[in-house]
């Protein structure tokens, strides 16, 4: 009765906790401006069902993308065992659906054990990558500190959880056989088993490391719930909307600026109406472009939470592979630091407190956002579909229209285009001389 | 032979009306490189006696330096005086050797009220060919030769354009080989998002050098591509490691061109 309480307590402030920081993430996402990612329904769902559902863009590098899939695949079928553990944590049962399901249970379980023994082997291997091989894309001066501990401490919580399954079948495996009972014959643990039997006969000692094992999992697993908002590891479950809110323009069209369409038509054609309402009133101007996250529309932000930190868009930059400072990963991360840290800034002082820190300036300097050549290289390469270029050019936005500042050269080129219709200084006079050159 | 280079305006006065406006872009119209793409361009136009027209004096920059550079305000007022134009003349295909050009009539005029059909120069002489107007005879002078295509952002990865420039080189009976890094994953020059008009950030290499050298593993002795600007950065690149004179950087209506002998 005891465990069962205690069950249901960790269970509800396991999944309250985490209803209560979704919520959190939540607000901060739609701290961003909007921006219209309701149409087409049938190829965001398609886009959804390739990218997320089908690491379509993973296997661009098969490597990591088959590493990663043993993940992937152990975590999704392991939810089918999370139903029994609820099943016999609320109910004090012991592995409810054995009987009921018979032969097919065997299968599942050793199917579980299967997967979760590659997704070990995964595990070991990431580990390996990041921290033997040293892999250049996972060991940038941007993942310095926290980022780096977050990806290990992930996979460490990886390798205990999976510890605890096997210590949980084993034991149980090792208990019947010791009570002369055939064993359960699931495909792994029917070897562990009779390891643990060799070292203990005590039936006591093995109901103990079944529960050890039994609760260690189930501790892991709301764990690793509640670290979810905290981490990159948050994209497990935002890739799937955030592939769904794809951008499905031609990556080269950038957006429109409204705001600027309407007062540009109004210097051309002087008799245009001062007053004819813009589509939507606005109730305070909005300022050009973006200096700081809120300026970004939703969308940019829900990237920004998504964002595995996996390099993939850095190690193509072509800016970054020259040595310049500019990292598109470095652009979602910062973007996320200060999301979080407004979020928590307007929660705890009110939504119109101003820390006179901002995105630019604070966290993403100006000399990362001059080096970008908006190749797109970066938004093609993301495995979940993120887009830093739009940030990098609504910074620039702000830079330029706000603030007049960029680097001189542009500000000539922009003059002589006002000027003479072309970025350089020749007279729009002029432009058909070619044909008459030999 | 002179190049024929009727203007809209005087096609207009004799009441007539193109089938397609060649958009020449600033660089086509100025940069001294470029403006030998844009004959070798008007050559094939005019062998294959293609109705068409260009703006002249009437055309403007498309913008897109300075939407990339972030200033859209200068952006749509160069957009808009260009719409009037081309609406003016009921223009309904745009065809042009820019790919900056290119993606910004196509996709980023139609919200402002221009809407044409616009497509890249290597779309149009695959259609030449395709239809044959435009025959080449045996591969003529690139032979056998080893061409690589350094894809240009705004056509590949902005566009999704990849195939066009690459079926054109295969007629020429070429070697096609690709870099390591092409098409999707296909390195950028360095020049796109307004780079070509500033000295590049601090870093420890040029981005045209990187580029250069993915030409240069393939041991290709032409670098074809399909963007003015593209052009001069690898040729600025076949200059930095001083091999001007053994690998050529051309436009791939140039490589059609010179094979049809034109
Ligand atoms: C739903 C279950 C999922 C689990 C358990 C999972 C687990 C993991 C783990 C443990 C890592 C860390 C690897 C490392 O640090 O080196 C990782 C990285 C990553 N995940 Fe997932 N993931 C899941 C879903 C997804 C989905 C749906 C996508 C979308 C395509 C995705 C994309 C990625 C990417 C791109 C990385 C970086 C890998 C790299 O370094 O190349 N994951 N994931
Ligand atoms: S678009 Fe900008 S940030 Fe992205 S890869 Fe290209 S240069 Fe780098
Ligand atoms: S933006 Fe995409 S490619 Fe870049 S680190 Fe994040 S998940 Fe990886």
């Amino acid at each position: 009765m005891l465990s069962i309480i205690l069950f249901a307590v960790l269970a509800i402030v396991g999944i309250g906790f985490f209803a209560y920081n979704v919520r959190k993430v939540r607000f901060n996402i739609l701290l961003g401006r909007d921006t219209d990612r309701t149409d087409k329904a049938s190829e965001r769902w398609k886009t959804m069902a390739l990218v997320a559902l089908g690491q379509k863009k993973m296997f661009t590098r098969p490597i990591p993308a088959l590493l990663h899939l043993t993940l992937y695949a152990a975590f999704v079928i392991t939810q089918i065992e999370l139903i029994e553990i609820f099943a016999d944590g609320l109910t004090g049962g012991h592995r409810t659906f054995h009987e009921a399901l018979g032969g097919f249970y065997t299968f599942m379980i050793s199917f579980i054990e299967i997967l979760t023994l590659l997704a070990l082997i995964g595990t070991i291997a990431f580990l390996s990558r990041r921290n033997l091989l040293k892999l250049p894309r996972l060991n940038m001066k941007e993942l310095a500190g926290w980022p780096m501990k977050d990806a290990n401490l992930i996979l460490i919580m990886e390798i205990v959880l999976v510890v605890c399954i096997f210590t949980m079948n084993g034991a149980d495996e090792a208990a019947q056989l010791q009570q002369g009972n055939a064993g359960y014959g699931f495909v792994i643990s029917s070897f562990i088993g009779p390891l643990f039997l060799n070292m203990t006969d005590n039936l006591e000692t093995l109901h103990t490391l079944e529960m050890i094992g039994w609760w260690g999992h189930i501790l892991m697993v709301f764990a690793f719930l509640n670290y979810l908002p905290y981490s990159k590891h948050f994209h497990i479950l935002l890739a799937f909307p955030n592939t769904y809110y794809s951008n499905l323009e031609k990556k080269g069209k950038f957006t429109n600026m409204e705001s600027v369409t309407a007062e540009v038509k109004l210097m051309m054609d002087p008799n245009a109406d001062p007053y004819a309402a813009p589509a939507e009133p606005q109730a305070e101007p909005q300022r050009f472009g973006a200096k700081d996250v809120t300026d970004l529309t939703w969308k940019n932000l829900l990237d920004a939470y998504t964002c595995t930190e996996c390099g993939r868009c850095t190690s193509s930059c072509p800016a970054n592979v020259t040595g310049k400072l500019l990292s598109p990963r470095k652009i979602m991360m910062d973007t996320r630091d200060r999301l979080v840290e407004v979020g928590e800034n307007m929660r705890k002082h009110g939504k119109d407190f101003n820390d006179n820190k901002s995105l630019l300036g604070d966290y993403i300097t100006e000399e990362e956002i001059w080096a970008c050549t908006s190749c797109n290289a970066c938004v093609l390469e993301c495995p979940v579909n993120i887009d830093p270029l739009s940030i990098i050019i609504d910074l620039r936005r702000y830079l330029v229209m706000e603030e007049s500042k960029m680097p001189t050269e542009l500000t000539g080129m922009l003059t002589n285009i006002d000027n003479n219709g072309a970025p350089w200084q020749f007279s729009q006079n002029d432009r058909l001389n070619w044909a008459k050159e030999d | 032979m002179g190049l024929n280079v009727p203007t809209m305006a005087e096609m207009m006065a004799q009441g007539e009306t193109p089938d397609v406006l060649f958009w020449v872009g600033c660089s086509g119209s100025f940069d001294d490189r470029a403006k030998k793409i844009t004959k070798a361009l008007v050559k094939i136009l005019n062998e294959c006696k293609v109705k068409f027209a260009v703006l002249g004096t009437e055309e403007s920059c498309s913008g897109d330096p300075a939407k990339r550079a972030g200033n859209e305000f200068t952006f749509q007022v160069q957009a808009m005086m260009n719409i009037q134009v081309l609406n003016g003349y009921d223009v309904k295909r745009i065809v042009t050797a820019c790919p900056h050009c290119f993606n910004t009539l196509k996709n980023e005029y139609p919200e402002l009220g221009g809407n044409y059909e616009v497509i890249h120069h290597t779309q149009l002489i695959q259609d030449l060919i395709n239809t044959g107007k435009l025959v080449l005879k045996d591969g003529g002078v690139f032979k056998g030769k080893k061409i690589t295509f350094h894809d240009p952002c705004y056509l590949g990865r902005a566009n999704d354009v990849y195939d066009a420039p690459r079926t054109l080189i295969e007629k020429l009976d070429a070697e096609l080989v690709e870099m390591k890094r092409c098409k999707t994953t296909g390195l950028c020059c360095g020049a796109g998002g307004a780079q070509m008009f500033k000295e590049a950030e601090k870093g420890n290499k040029e981005i045209n050098v990187e580029r250069t050298e993915d030409a240069m593993e393939t041991s290709a002795t032409i670098i074809a591509t399909g963007c003015p600007f593209c052009n001069t950065m690898m040729t600025d690149g076949v200059k930095n490691f001083n091999k001007e004179n053994d690998i050529q950087v051309l436009d791939v209506a140039e490589l059609i061109a010179n094979a049809a002998e034109l």
